[in-house]
């Protein structure tokens, strides 16, 4: 069968193969062909880091039972067919049965987890198939997915540019055509980032809307599964799959979830769309600004109302964020002790195999991290640093709530302040920090935010960032689909 | 409870003459393991004893990408031990990480509670002083965490074993004020503590088993001095005397470090109990940095007024309650109070024996003494005791309305601690039902007087004195069934007429 999986969404391929007109292992097979053809493994972009070709062809062909019972019926939610016959990549850090899950580090080399994410658990149940674990930041601390002990990925779109981080496989793998839909993680940023570096759709929902269970934690508070997709309709399939209370993980919400695709064709008529001019700065590329300054046009041109606004805390972003994540992140990360499973290298006693195992096993990058992290929590430094770090969330998620609670429907920003840069160009870590600039707002707050494609500067992506009140994906899905109809062909020139 | 805590320094045990001239300052840290069937925050067994490593998951090995979810009936537990320490249960209580390393801490942090804990500002009555003062020592908070595993050192040569079966079963940690000022207030207080427990019915406060651990902070001062000295605190007891006597052995050693015009080295002092000497922990604890900071993983802790309402209401009767009703309700001494308070069980047994049977003093001395020593020799709980209260409480009317005699129902419950069988049935079945009627006592006396016809004939002719002789004869040939009151009126009766 000659069908060109890559062209078929998400929702059109699994109704394909939900009426018998696809075979439920042809798209998984188109997967790993595409793969082979882009080079999207180790010694290609580097995108995708374990995979079994095998064993997820088997899996998909096992899903023609689901085929038989779905004669007659449409796919409604919850049927295990939401996603029927549809290749999915998941992010090195979320916890997959039978392929490694290593967080891109020597440390977890060689694990695999024994349980499944709740995130992967309801994708298969809803009868997608993991066709690979994706490349990533280690410990998804970083912005280009260089970062990583297994080599970098390399953009598709240009393979000497990184395609950004720390989600930069999954976002790659979705831009090389290899999947449609793959998971990620966020952070600060690192969907949004790679999305925008990738040319493709990325979505950070809001804290609590998707389980954490099975995502290995960098920073708690901030952590959330992220999602990627070759459109706004196949990001908005895998959210209705993946959102919802979890009871394994307590800071999930127990929140009715919206069908987020009954808003693609939803007018944005009215709708208040803020540009918080805190985001748009002198310094931002004269480029960026006006790719962005066209998406808004474009959404009034639909009916939206674009109205100036004021995020006065922006600045304060940046610095918050590398004290809560670090501080965290020395904490999650003190697990990893060679004692129990991953990497362990024996020194002298107790204490020598502690040091000699996380020596070996974290890469500098991490290190800087966990050192900064405990600096600011240690006894005498706690009040000056983690605990005013918090206070300066408050102040933060008070900024939001004005904008939200006057009338603002949608934010829209950039969502980097460059396309994507070459590998090897950024050395300092304070200028990759800067990457995150207009993305942290969104994780220190809480709130749901996304990166679509709005254009092109010298056939590298920008991404446009909308970001909506809490739980209000449903608003800020229907801004999307609505930029990404009104902009058409013009989101990626 | 009277006098068990004095406060003269000539009262305690092994004081050197340099003691006399300080006070000892003791306050205690105890860690409670909450009685709940699943731990703190994932669905293992908590369970005693099974085969190491085996009452484990993922959350609990702190594998890659688990997170807690916290155990409802533990946090009713606490509030409930949080609520008879009278403490103030605070509404909203955040948990926090308690970062440091070690092998059997399998995240690297301990979940626990720090700068916002459950409850606070509670209070302990332990007793009177000798002059008979009440001794109240104040508990500063209850705070609820989980527990680390258990490094085993002597299983393998030159390696150390990880049973992680206890990791993440939930405690609270119980902090009382340094209120005490003797090794026996401090006995006292355990004692008191493990009592109140036991009637919240949130532990099984074990200290062999480890859901009761005390970790006691000890400083000593010249007497009259009101400041606090420099503390050390004191690990590795094993028993409430285990405690006390490392509090006597380490106050010394502080009274003499002082007496020399030293200075007490704030440390952490391991108690061992065979030489009965403490010395100074190797690594210094004092020294961690624990970095705490508020569990991002973990919502706070909100309980509602009215839930907490609900559970102090629901609270069990705590023993000073119950002392009270049961001298006013069964006339009962002191001293029959305090045996029967001591634990809920055995005062629920007697309250089941005594509130069928009727006589409660009945009751008190048969739970005091066939049944604690039925207990005692075979080594069981009162739980499992054979014998249930209303089977006792059918014996003792049995008794009562002379069916048996006292001998016979001793072995009869002999029997029934055996067998568990109703005291009816074993006395048929051995035939130990006293004869009370007087047609078959009758049949018996006239063949006793007539297989004895000269004795007969004296006793006939006023010989009192054979009576007893007579009766004896009667109580044999019945084998003991013959009820000898009535054999005794019996034979009266025809002497007389």
């Amino acid at each position: 069968m000659s069908v060109d999986f890559a062209a078929m969404s998400a929702a059109h391929l699994r109704d394909a193969v939900a009426a018998n007109e696809v075979e439920p292992g042809a798209a998984v097979r188109g997967s790993f062909a595409r793969s082979g053809a882009v080079g999207a493994g180790r010694d290609g972009l580097n995108a995708i880091i374990w995979a079994d070709a095998a064993r997820s062809t088997r899996e998909a062909d096992a899903l023609a039972e689901r085929v038989n019972q779905a004669q007659g019926s449409r796919a409604p939610h919850g049927s295990g067919r939401e996603l029927l016959g549809v290749p999915v990549a998941v992010k090195d850090n979320i916890a997959t049965l039978e392929l490694p899950t290593t967080c891109g580090s020597h440390i977890l080399e060689g694990y695999v987890s024994p349980f499944e994410a709740t995130v992967v658990s309801r994708l298969r149940r809803a009868g997608a198939v993991v066709v690979g674990k994706t490349n990533m930041d280690e410990f998804a601390m970083g912005s280009s997915t260089e970062h990583s002990a297994y080599g970098p990925t390399h953009n598709p779109l240009d393979p000497t540019r990184v395609p950004g981080g720390s989600s930069g496989g999954s976002a790659a793998a979705v831009a090389a055509g290899v999947v449609r839909i793959a998971l990620g993680s966020e952070t600060g940023g690192s969907v949004r980032q790679p999305a925008a570096f990738c040319g493709v759709v990325g979505v950070k929902p809001t804290y609590g809307r998707v389980s954490r269970y099975g995502l290995v934690a960098f920073a708690s508070s901030l952590d959330q599964v992220g999602v990627f997709g070759a459109s706004v309709d196949d990001a908005a399939l895998a959210m209705e799959v993946l959102a919802g209370l979890d009871p394994l993980d307590a800071t999930s919400a127990d929140v009715p979830v919206a069908p987020y695709r009954a808003t693609a064709h939803e007018s944005v008529e009215g709708l208040v769309v803020g540009r918080p001019k805190e985001y748009f700065p002198e310094s931002l590329p004269p480029r960026m600004r006006e790719r962005c300054d066209r998406a808004l046009a474009a959404l009034e041109a639909q009916g939206a109302v674009v109205r100036e606004v004021s995020l006065p805390h922006t600045d304060l972003a940046i610095p918050v964020y590398y004290i809560v994540a670090p501080a965290e992140a020395s904490s999650n990360l003190a697990r990893f002790d060679g004692v129990r499973y991953g990497l362990r290298v024996q020194g002298d006693g107790l204490r020598g195999m502690y040091e000699a195992t996380r020596s070996a096993g974290f890469g500098p990058e991490v290190t800087r991290r966990i050192l900064l992290g405990t600096y600011v929590l240690s006894a005498g430094y706690y009040d000056a640093y983690y605990k005013k770090a918090q206070e300066v969330r408050g102040l933060l998620a008070g900024d939001f709530a004005a904008v939200f609670g006057s009338g603002v429907d949608v934010l829209f920003t950039p969502t980097t302040p460059t396309p994507a840069f070459r590998i090897g160009a950024v050395s300092d870590p304070y200028e990759m920090y800067l990457n995150d600039i207009f993305t942290a707002t969104a994780n220190l707050v809480g709130v749901p935010a996304m990166s679509v494609p709005v254009g092109r500067i010298d056939g590298l992506p920008v991404g446009g960032q909308l970001m909506a009140p809490h739980f209000r994906e449903d608003v800020m899905f229907r801004a999307a689909y609505a930029l990404e109809r009104a902009l058409g062909e013009e989101a990626h020139r | 409870m009277s006098a068990t805590a004095g406060r003269s320094g000539a009262e305690r045990a092994g004081g050197a003459v340099v003691t006399d001239a300080y006070e000892m300052v003791v306050g205690l840290e105890v860690h409670v393991q909450l009685k709940t069937r699943t731990k703190a925050f994932c669905n293992c067994s908590t369970d005693f004893g099974a085969p190491p490593n085996s009452n484990t998951c993922p959350v609990c090995l702190a594998l890659p990408g688990t997170l807690p979810v916290l155990n409802a009936r533990a946090v009713e537990l606490a509030t409930r031990a949080a609520i008879g320490l009278e403490c103030e249960v605070h509404t909203t209580s955040i948990f926090a990480r308690k970062n440091y390393f070690y092998p059997d801490l399998p995240k690297g942090y301990q979940i626990s509670q720090f700068d916002r804990p459950l409850a606070t500002g509670g209070c302990l009555r332990i007793g009177t002083t000798a002059a008979g003062a009440p001794i109240a020592v104040g508990i500063t908070r209850v705070h609820m965490e989980e527990d680390a595993g258990k490094s085993i050192h002597d299983r393998f040569a030159e390696a150390t074993a990880i049973d992680l079966n206890r990791s993440g079963v939930p405690l609270i940690e119980i902090v009382s004020e340094p209120d005490m000022r003797s090794a026996a207030e401090a006995g006292a207080y355990l004692r008191t503590l493990k009592q109140l427990l036991e009637y919240l019915d949130v532990s099984d406060v074990s200290m062999e088993e480890g859901s009761l651990r005390v970790d006691a902070n000890v400083s000593a001062r010249p007497r009259g001095e009101t400041k606090l000295g420099t503390k050390t605190e004191v690990k590795n007891m094993n028993s409430f005397s285990g405690v006390e006597r490392a509090l006597e052995a380490e106050f010394r050693r502080q009274c003499g470090v002082l007496a020399r015009g030293g200075t007490v080295e704030q440390q952490t002092m391991l108690w061992d109990g065979a030489r009965g000497e403490v010395r100074p922990a190797r690594s210094k604890e004092g020294s961690h940095d624990y970095r705490y900071f508020p569990e991002p993983d973990l919502p706070p802790l909100v309980l509602k007024d009215e839930w907490v309402a609900r559970i102090r209401k629901e609270l069990p009767e705590l023993p000073a309650a119950r002392r009270e009703r049961f001298a006013a309700d069964y006339a009962l001494g002191e001293y029959d109070v305090q045996e029967l308070t001591a634990s809920p069980a055995i005062g629920e047994y007697f309250e089941g024996v005594a509130r069928q049977h009727g006589d409660a003093k009945a009751a008190a001395n048969w739970v005091m003494g066939e049944v604690r020593a039925a207990l005692n020799a075979g080594g069981v709980g009162i739980d499992q005791f054979r014998v249930r209260p209303a089977d006792l409480a059918r014996l003792l009317d049995l008794v009562r309305d002379g069916q048996v005699s006292h001998s016979a129902a001793k072995r009869i419950f002999a029997i029934m601690v055996q067998t568990g069988d109703r005291p009816e049935q074993v006395a048929e079945r051995e035939g130990l039902l006293q004869e009370g009627d007087d047609a078959a006592l009758a049949g018996w006396i006239d063949e006793v007087l007539s297989e004895n016809p000269a004795e007969a004939l004296r006793y006939k002719n006023g010989e009192r004195k054979l009576q007893g002789f007579l009766v004896g004869l009667v109580m044999k040939k019945s084998k003991g069934r013959a009820d000898p009151k009535r054999v005794n009126q019996l034979l009266a009766a025809r002497a007389g007429a």
